[in-house]
């Protein structure tokens, strides 16, 4: 996993709440067998005026102008800034590897979904939650001002904004040091191979009927 | 077991279950979590499957491990009959040779296409009784919550720890908080188990159950039979809770026994003493508690574009005037436009194209017989461009056609289907055309998410049957 130290990077704003992990990535690019090359794809329905397609050619689709991500401004946004509840619906890890994939690697919203909130930081992308105050300036800030940046420092937990002010914000210990170190957590658990086999085995001798095997 | 809860303390049913599966607690407030059973399908598990292969590891016990494709597989007769071989679209083929071909290198337990016991992942494990009381039960899909219906610790994941479950039959967690909903009194006859979760969403928002695993109790809940019960638990993620619970009782008890996979004599008996402890203790916490009465829940639609959009059958959609705030007024604005309704339109009012009749919300046996009782002898109107019924495994079809039920909905114009996910998420053939609205017996309105451009109504079978008989929503209880 790619590591994530500090990302200093242009904000996009996407200004809508619930957005789903349909409307991240459709289901029709979640036939690929790859965890890369999704981001041509990301919000696709909202992006293209056309129905998508995993063999189309990309370039050559209608473009929705109006699309926030669309815009000349945005473009090679790191940091989206996002609404309440942002990722719900399918556990799609698909709808991380697309947003990384387009480049961003931070989200700030007030509150996101849980599974997705999880798949992010198994992909080196840092979603942020912040009172809905802050980021409701942070998405006034974003649009009044072109090329609107943000540094976001993980190690030091702080999101430092163009005029000098500091945000600090939680991030969860063991998903820190991951993402910091960009670590593998299978390695992490296997480290423990001996505990859980430990475990295993009293458990199946007290209740053998979790093997859960064909009687 | 670093259990630091005294033996006296009253515990969950969630609680319970989280104690049972801890193999290490963290100092960081992170545990080492047990998984009993992963189910696997072709969508979530080849980057899973190719992570293990480059990393040179094997799966940590094959027997916890469960697969059968679903979501990408046709549901005509024509392209099941020649197997993977017969599905035309070939990136959905390769998807599904895909899991064929990673469960015959590494031994997984697999159900492959044309099984009879394939089919959707969520109606498989509690069909074959692979999913069991008190298990830890995970898969690369959101509507795992179904299996919280037996009493069961279920959740969907994604792909990376799909890949750390196969490694180490373990996930790193950290411990959800408690939310109790209690549905008290009787429902009304016309009103299901699929009105009831609506309107739990309709009350908590589809957030307010985020960093919750809910248990549903009350009265409604007990008086529900398995089946009702997976459906509630099903959309529990649909309210932003991960898992959803039940309690087990004698109607869990009795669906789980005989199943292929539970365990039999001795086994079951001691089994079912180890079960009886999985309900919630008096006066546990509970860290939120919802209160809802049966008797004033009514069949449920939903309008706009995300499931806490819902409505009773008797209402009005809403007018932007309606929005507590700006944020509101911009969701309802966009759905309104993106769903073709205006403000304050009756919800019966609302012409239907399509109707599907499936999903792991509502593809059970008793989900088929509530739609073929409503549509028997009658005919699906004539704007109606298609209805189908998709059944949610190869044994429901089984059961179905032997109880005349193919022939039902084949009478009333519906067409009958072979198993799998089908237009509950349209990456197989089935899907909507741009503009179309559907009744969808499903779980997600989500813009797109039944076809590009598609417009969404969930609802019960009961309620998806009266519509496609009338093509138009009205009220089940007007017309049973």
């Amino acid at each position: 996993m790619q590591k994530f130290e500090t990302v200093n990077g242009l904000v996009a704003p996407m200004d809508r709440a619930n957005v789903d992990t349909d409307m991240i990535i459709p289901k029709q690019f979640l036939k690929s067998i790859k965890r890369s090359g999704f981001g041509v794809n990301l919000f696709d329905e909202l992006r293209y005026l056309d129905e998508g397609r995993p063999d189309a050619d990309n370039s050559k689709r209608p473009i929705n102008e109006d699309f926030v991500l669309n815009q000349p401004r945005y473009q090679g946004a790191q940091v989206l800034l996002a609404r309440t509840n942002f990722g719900c619906g399918s556990s799609r890890e698909h709808a991380p590897w697309a947003l990384l994939d387009y480049g961003f690697r931070v989200i700030i919203a007030p509150s996101f979904a849980d599974i997705f909130f999880n798949n992010c930081f198994k992909n080196g992308i840092l979603p942020i939650v912040l009172d809905e105050e802050i980021v409701d300036k942070l998405f006034k800030a974003c649009e009044a001002i072109e090329g609107y940046s943000l540094t976001v420092d993980l190690p030091n937990q702080v999101i430092n904004t163009p005029d000098g002010e500091s945000i600090a914000f939680d991030v969860d210990a063991f998903r820190k040091h991951c993402l910091v170190n960009g670590l593998d957590d299978i390695g992490l658990t296997l480290e423990d191979a001996d505990a859980i086999r430990a475990f295993e085995q009293k458990y199946h001798k007290e209740k053998p009927w979790m093997l859960g095997v064909r009687t | 077991m670093p259990n630091t809860q005294s033996k006296t303390q009253a515990k969950t049913l969630y609680d319970k279950l989280w104690d049972r599966h801890v193999v290490k607690q963290r100092d960081d407030g992170t545990a080492l979590i047990y998984i009993d059973k992963q189910l696997i399908h072709e969508v979530t598990s080849p980057q899973a499957f190719e992570g293990l292969k480059l990393a040179g590891r094997q799966p940590w016990r094959i027997e916890g491990n469960l697969a059968t494709p679903d979501h990408n597989v046709p549901t005509t007769t024509a392209e099941r009959e020649k197997g993977i071989e017969g599905i035309l679209d070939p990136v959905s083929k390769k998807q599904v040779q895909t899991l064929a071909d990673n469960c015959d290198e590494f031994h997984i337990p697999v159900f492959p296409i044309n099984d009879e016991r394939q089919g959707i992942v969520h109606v498989v494990g509690p069909e074959q009784g692979a999913t069991l009381p008190g298990m830890t039960i995970v898969c690369g899909d959101s509507h795992t919550s179904t299996h919280g219906a037996l009493g069961a610790l279920a959740h969907g994941i994604g792909t990376s720890e799909v890949e750390h479950v196969l490694a180490t039959q373990c996930l790193i967690q950290k411990k959800m908080k408690n939310m109790l909903v209690k549905v008290d009194g009787q429902l009304q006859p016309g009103v299901t188990a699929k009105d009831v979760v609506l309107a739990i969403i309709g009350k908590i928002g589809t957030a307010g159950g985020t960093g919750y695993a809910i248990e549903f109790a009350g009265e409604v809940i007990e008086r529900l039979t398995m089946e009702g019960r997976m459906t509630v638990c099903n959309m529990a993620i649909e309210a932003g809770a991960r898992a959803g619970l039940i309690a087990v009782d004698q109607t869990t008890l009795d669906y789980v026994k005989g199943r292929p996979f539970a365990p039999k004599g001795d086994l079951w008996e001691q089994a079912v003493a180890d079960w009886s402890d999985l309900v919630s203790d008096e006066g546990a916490h509970f860290d939120a508690v919802v209160e809802l009465k049966g008797a004033e829940i009514k069949p449920q639609v939903t309008w706009g574009t995300s499931p806490e959009m819902v409505l009773s059958i008797d209402d009005q959609v809403p007018g932007p005037e309606d929005a507590k705030d700006d944020v509101e007024r911009g969701n309802i604005e966009r759905a309104l436009e993106y769903m073709g309704l205006t403000a304050h339109q009756a919800i019966k009012d609302i012409k239907l194209d399509r109707v599907f009749i499936g999903s792991c919300t509502n593809s059970r046996i008793e989900d088929l017989r509530e739609a073929a009782e409503v549509v028997k002898g009658k005919h699906v109107a004539d704007n109606i461009i298609q209805a189908i019924v998709v059944p949610g495994s190869g044994l429901v079809q089984k059961q179905a056609e032997a109880e005349g039920l193919d022939k039902i909905f084949e009478a009333a114009g519906l067409e009958w289907r072979e198993p799998g996910c089908s237009m509950c998420l349209a990456m197989n053939a089935d899907k909507l055309g741009q503009g179309e609205h559907c009744a969808s017996t499903s779980n997600r309105n989500f813009e797109g998410r039944q076809g590009f451009g598609g417009r969404t109504h969930l609802v019960s079978p009961a309620m998806a049957a009266a519509a496609a008989i009338a093509g138009h929503f009205v009220d089940v209880r007007d017309v049973a």
